[in-house]
This record gives C-alpha cells, structure tokens and sequence, in this order.
C-alpha cells in the first residue's frame, strides 16, 4: 500500500504563488510522469513529497499517513536527482550503502540490498569505483541505484535524464521503464521532455504555470488535449492551433481568411468564437478544390519516417506531417484536407477543450 | 606561447637568477655563520665557506641558549612555537570549518548579519585590536600560559570566509541526498563536507601553520617569562644590547631552526597545499 495523495495542495514563496490547489492520487504501482515547461512547479511539488520544501496549505500522504510534518528520511520515499547528487568522495558501494548506514541496518544485510541492487543495475564491476570515475550513465544508474537499495514506498525522480545526451536518454528511457515494471513501485517522475512523459507514464500531469492542465493516460492527453496549451505542450511538432469565429462551413480567420470545415467535421455553432486545433499528422494533402486551406511551404524537414513541411498559412504558421517520399520543395503552395475526427476545438477565453457531436 | 628569441630567454633567466640569489644569500650567509666559531664571525671580512662547528653551534643552541644574553634554551622555545602553531592552526581549521558551515547550510536569525560581522574582522589584523585583547588575557590571568598565547589567535575570518566560499560550490542536491538518506546536519557535515574539504583544510594547514609560527607582537607582549618564549621571541632577546658581545653564531643557530618546520610544513604539504588551492574534488 503505497499511495501518494495530494490534497488541494498549494505553494507560495513569500508572496508570489507557485503551486495553485492540486490535488492528485497515485495509486501503488503506479507510474506517474509529471510534465510541463520550465517554471511551472512541477519540481516544486516532487519536492514537498520529498519534504524538502515546506507545503503552504493542504495535506500530502504517502502510504496512508500525512507527511506534512514528517522529516524527508522518515517518508519512506527515495530520490533521483538531475545531477545526481552522488557523494563524489565514497565509492559507488558506498554510496548506495550510505542511507542503509544511516539506518542502522546490520552490515551483511546492506551487502545483500547492494548486491541485489546492483545486479539489477548491471553495476557489479563498478562497486570500488568513485563517481568521478563513471559516466554520466552509469551514475545515473547508480543514483538510481541508492534509491532501489532503501526498497523505499515510492520513487521521486526529478528529470533524472536531463544530463545525459540524447542516445543515451533514450537508452535510460527505456531502462527506467523495465525497472519500473520489474519492481512495481510506485513512482513520481517530473521531466519538461513530453517524450519522456509519453512514453514513461502510466498517467501523466501537465503543469502550466502552477495549475494542472490535464490528468490522464498519454494517449488520452494526446488524443483529446484538455486546453489549447495541452494541444501545444504535447506532440512533437505541437498541434497547429488557429483563433477565428465560426461561420456556414468554414471557420474564418479575419482578413477574409477561412479555413473551409469538412462536412463531417463536429463544429461549435456558426457565430461562436473559438480556437480550432489540428495535428500535423491530420492533414493530408488533396485537390485544391476540396482543400480546407493551403499552405505556403517555406521549410521542409526530412526526417527519414516522414517529411515535415514549416510553412504560412496568410500570417498563421502551421507544420503538417507528410509522407517520406512527399515530392515538395520550399516555395511550394500545398493545398491541405483536414481529418474530420481529428479537429478539436477550444474555448479563446479559458483556452478550454469544446465538445460537440458529429456534423 | 611559442616565441624563440634567444635574448629575451637569456634575459628572463638573468632576472630569475638574480631573484633567487636575492633571496638564498642571506639563508646561505645565516647558515654559514652558523657553523662558525665567534671569533671567525666578528673577523672581518667573514668568510663565506662553511665553517666546522656546526654540531657544536647547534648544540649550544638548542640546550643552554646564548650564556652571556642569558636566555632560555632554543629547544624549549621550539616547542612552545611549535604547540602554539600546531594548535592555532588546527584551532583556526576546526572552528572556522564550524562557523562556515552553520552560515552556508543553516537558516537563522541575523545570519548575514553574523556574517558581515565575521567579514568585517577580515580587515583587521591583530595588532589593531592589540591593547584591548591585552587587557582581556591580562586580567583573565592568562599572562605567561598556552592558552593566553593561543586563544586570542584561534579565530580567523579568512579561514571562515575560505571555506565559506567552497561550501557554497557543493551543490544543494548533496545537502538533499544526504537529508533523504536519513543524515543529520552533523553527520552530513563529517561525512561529506568534511571528506569534500581535505584539500582545502590541508592548503590552508600550511597558511595558518607559517602564521603561527612567526607571529611576533603577541608573543612578545603576552610572554614575561623566559621559559614561555616563542623561538621568533627568543632570537630577538639573543640579541644583547649595549656593551654585551652577541653570540652571532648561536644566533644564526637558532634563526637556522626557527627557519626549519616551516620550510618542513611546506615542503612535506607541498602536493596537497597546490591541489587545495587549484582543485576542488566535486
């Protein structure tokens, strides 16, 4: 039973608000990636589960108690940090065995937890050697290694692969993923990379400037964005996001601008302000006569899987997500169709999700 | 920089060279007067060849003092210099490494204030706050003891600031680590930041050991008694006034020891006195 509870909870350094009422249950075993950009507190909140920084209201519980008062090493709780925070002067033995000193566990039991950690790690031929003599890999994988060997009720990692380059990060992905499904504690991760978030999370939180956006599944988050700023945050390139007023079939932009709405294409009430979201994936190209708009291709990134096309549509920019073997050269006008099951649409003034049934 | 100009590598070695003879001749000149009799001493001109009583010289010295000037034997002195170097160095180390981490690591009332006050004492030095310190040990009763010598010496804002300074490069997530993994502050501070500070406190054993050892003015106003002086002392009471002969020889002796553990310190505290002041293991 180890369950972390956010009751309503809220932060403030002296005057200026950094956490807004969140509240969130991560039940045992679960994996929870929280996700957003710099400076919306997700780092903030880890560390009031962690106890490292004071909550200014509301209650947080780990394992059915509430730990607002409770000192870190007495949550129960291990952390990873970005940088590490190994103690450079101890061996990587030492290291992993420090919190176990601490705790008065006899010595052939924290040669055991070691031992066992390691072996999880593939750290056995790195024991006697000091951090400063590993890589950025491997002491990742030893600071993860000191929170395994506490067998502690769940795990905060704190964009633990920030520091690592970019094949390795994807390499420790997927490591932290088997490790996760092999021990099955519950975890907290807070990262700013939504691939990470994507594929790590069993339910993943977006953060934006100290609200949550959105709790859900990943795929639920990518498939039905819960605000324009969700659409934006999560998808790599983001959804293309379009302000206008909805008209008869088509959804103008001003200047005479419109994007022309596919028939099947669920749509709020003519008249209606709103913001009309698209994937770059949900775009497909297509005669001029159906297109719903046309692109001014200005950039084309080839990525080898497909081709990106950057491009104007009037002042608006907009990416579309195209074929491998799309035959298109920067300058080009590219008349576009949009999926009509796959436009969402947002409230201008709440930047809220808006439903409506098919056509 | 890759240059060949053979005037100007002649030139830089021309000064160098000099520098050094500069600086080594009067130690040569010591140390040759040293070995020598009184009598080859006051010869003039005197000789720059090694003389043949340096056993004897050093002897005299370190056991019965120069007779005629009556002090105290240099091997006594020795030792009184060397306690209260050892003692004001460690002292200074271990209260500083104390002091630097209650202000970097601890959250507390006035704790800039605490330490804007540390800093200020920074400018300072001993001799200013002289009379008053004076009157303090005076009527403490720590006229003529160890601890009259030592006390007022043993804290240093220097060392405070130093440390303060290298503490504040360890990085927070350290502190944070060592919080989840159940340290206290206390046991943080041994087993990490003390282990982390080996450098530092070893570059810094050499500053405050030298410092110890030559310091003049404190000794010389807080020791009455003969058996209480500090070797720096001592050399300077060797030398009789007035119509009494003084012994140069013993003298030179004596300057030869006092010159000793210092250069000993640095040369033995060599490797860690430069990886202290250039390298922080993080």
């Amino acid at each position: 039973m180890a369950q972390v509870i956010l009751k309503n909870v809220t932060k403030a350094f002296g005057k200026t608000q950094v956490i807004y009422g969140m509240d969130l249950v991560v039940t045992d075993g679960e994996f929870v990636v929280i996700v957003g950009p710099s400076g919306c507190g997700k780092s903030t909140v880890l560390r009031m589960i962690a106890g490292l920084e004071p909550v200014t209201s509301g209650i947080i519980e780990i394992a059915g108690r509430v730990v607002n008062d409770v000192e870190p090493k007495d949550r129960n709780i291990a952390m990873v940090f970005q940088n590490y925070a190994l103690y450079p002067h101890m061996s990587v033995r030492e290291n992993m065995a420090y919190g176990l000193k601490i705790r008065r566990m006899p010595k052939p039991e924290i040669e055991a937890h070691v031992a066992r950690a390691a072996k999880i790690l593939e750290l056995e031929g790195l024991l006697d050697r000091k951090p400063r003599e590993l890589s950025g890999g491997q002491r990742q994988r030893v600071a993860m290694g000191r929170a395994i060997v506490r067998d502690p009720a769940a795990f905060l990692f704190d964009e633990p692969l920030s520091n690592l380059d970019a094949k390795l990060r994807v390499q420790m992905r997927l490591e932290i993923q088997k490790l996760s499904r092999e021990l099955g504690t519950t975890s907290l991760y807070v990262t700013h990379d939504q691939v990470e978030a994507m594929t790590l999370a069993h339910r993943m939180v977006v953060m934006n400037a100290g609200r949550v956006e959105q709790i859900g599944a990943p795929l639920d988050v990518y498939l039905r964005p819960a605000s324009a700023f969700v659409a934006a945050f999560i998808g790599v390139p983001p959804m293309n996001l379009l302000k206008g007023r909805v008209g008869e079939g088509v959804f103008s932009l001003g200047n005479g601008l419109a994007v022309k709405l596919p028939a099947a294409a669920p749509r709020p009430p003519a008249g209606a302000e709103a913001i009309l979201g698209v994937r770059p994936e949900h775009m497909f190209p297509t005669s001029e006569a159906e297109a719903s708009l046309t692109l001014g291709v200005e950039t084309i990134e080839r990525l080898g899987a497909d081709t990106l096309a950057h491009g104007t549509f009037d002042a608006h920019s907009m990416v579309v997500r195209l074929a491998a073997e799309a035959r298109l050269e920067p300058g080009a006008r590219l008349a576009l169709g949009l999926v009509p099951d796959e436009i969402h649409w947002f409230d201008p003034a709440t930047q809220k999700r808006l439903e409506f049934p098919s056509g | 920089m890759v240059e060949k100009r053979p005037a100007l590598t002649f030139l830089a070695y021309a000064i160098l060279t000099l520098g050094v003879v500069i600086v080594a001749l009067p130690v040569y000149v010591t140390f040759v007067a040293s070995t020598q009799t009184f009598d080859q001493i006051v010869s003039v001109p005197m000789s720059l060849v090694p003389g043949t009583h340096l056993i004897e010289n050093y002897k005299q010295a370190l056991t019965s003092g120069s007779a005629q000037a009556s002090s105290a034997p240099v091997g006594r002195m020795m030792l009184v210099s060397l306690v209260m170097a050892l003692t004001v160095a460690f002292g200074k180390i271990i209260i500083s490494l104390l002091s630097a981490f209650a202000i970097v690591y601890f959250r507390f009332p006035l704790r800039m204030f605490f330490f804007w006050m540390i800093f200020v004492t920074l400018m300072l030095p001993v001799e200013v706050r002289i009379l008053p310190t004076y009157e303090v040990i005076a009527d403490l009763g720590l006229i003529n003891t160890y601890a009259g010598l030592i006390v007022p010496l043993i804290a240093s804002a220097t060392a405070t600031f130093l440390f303060r300074q290298f503490f504040m490069t360890i990085p927070d997530e350290l502190a944070e680590a060592a919080r989840i993994d159940g340290a206290s502050p206390m046991r943080f501070f041994w087993d990490v930041v003390v282990p982390l500070s080996r450098t530092n406190m070893a570059a810094l054993f050499v500053i405050l050991f030298i410092y110890g050892w030559n310091q003049y003015l404190w000794p010389l106003l807080v020791t009455t008694d003969q058996s209480m002086y500090t070797v720096v002392i001592g050399i300077r009471t060797m030398i009789a006034g007035g119509d009494a002969a003084t012994l140069w020889n013993i003298v030179m002796a004596t300057a030869m020891l006092a010159m000793l553990p210092p250069a000993l310190v640095v040369i033995l505290m060599q490797r860690w006195f430069v990886k202290g002041l250039v390298e922080t293991e993080k």
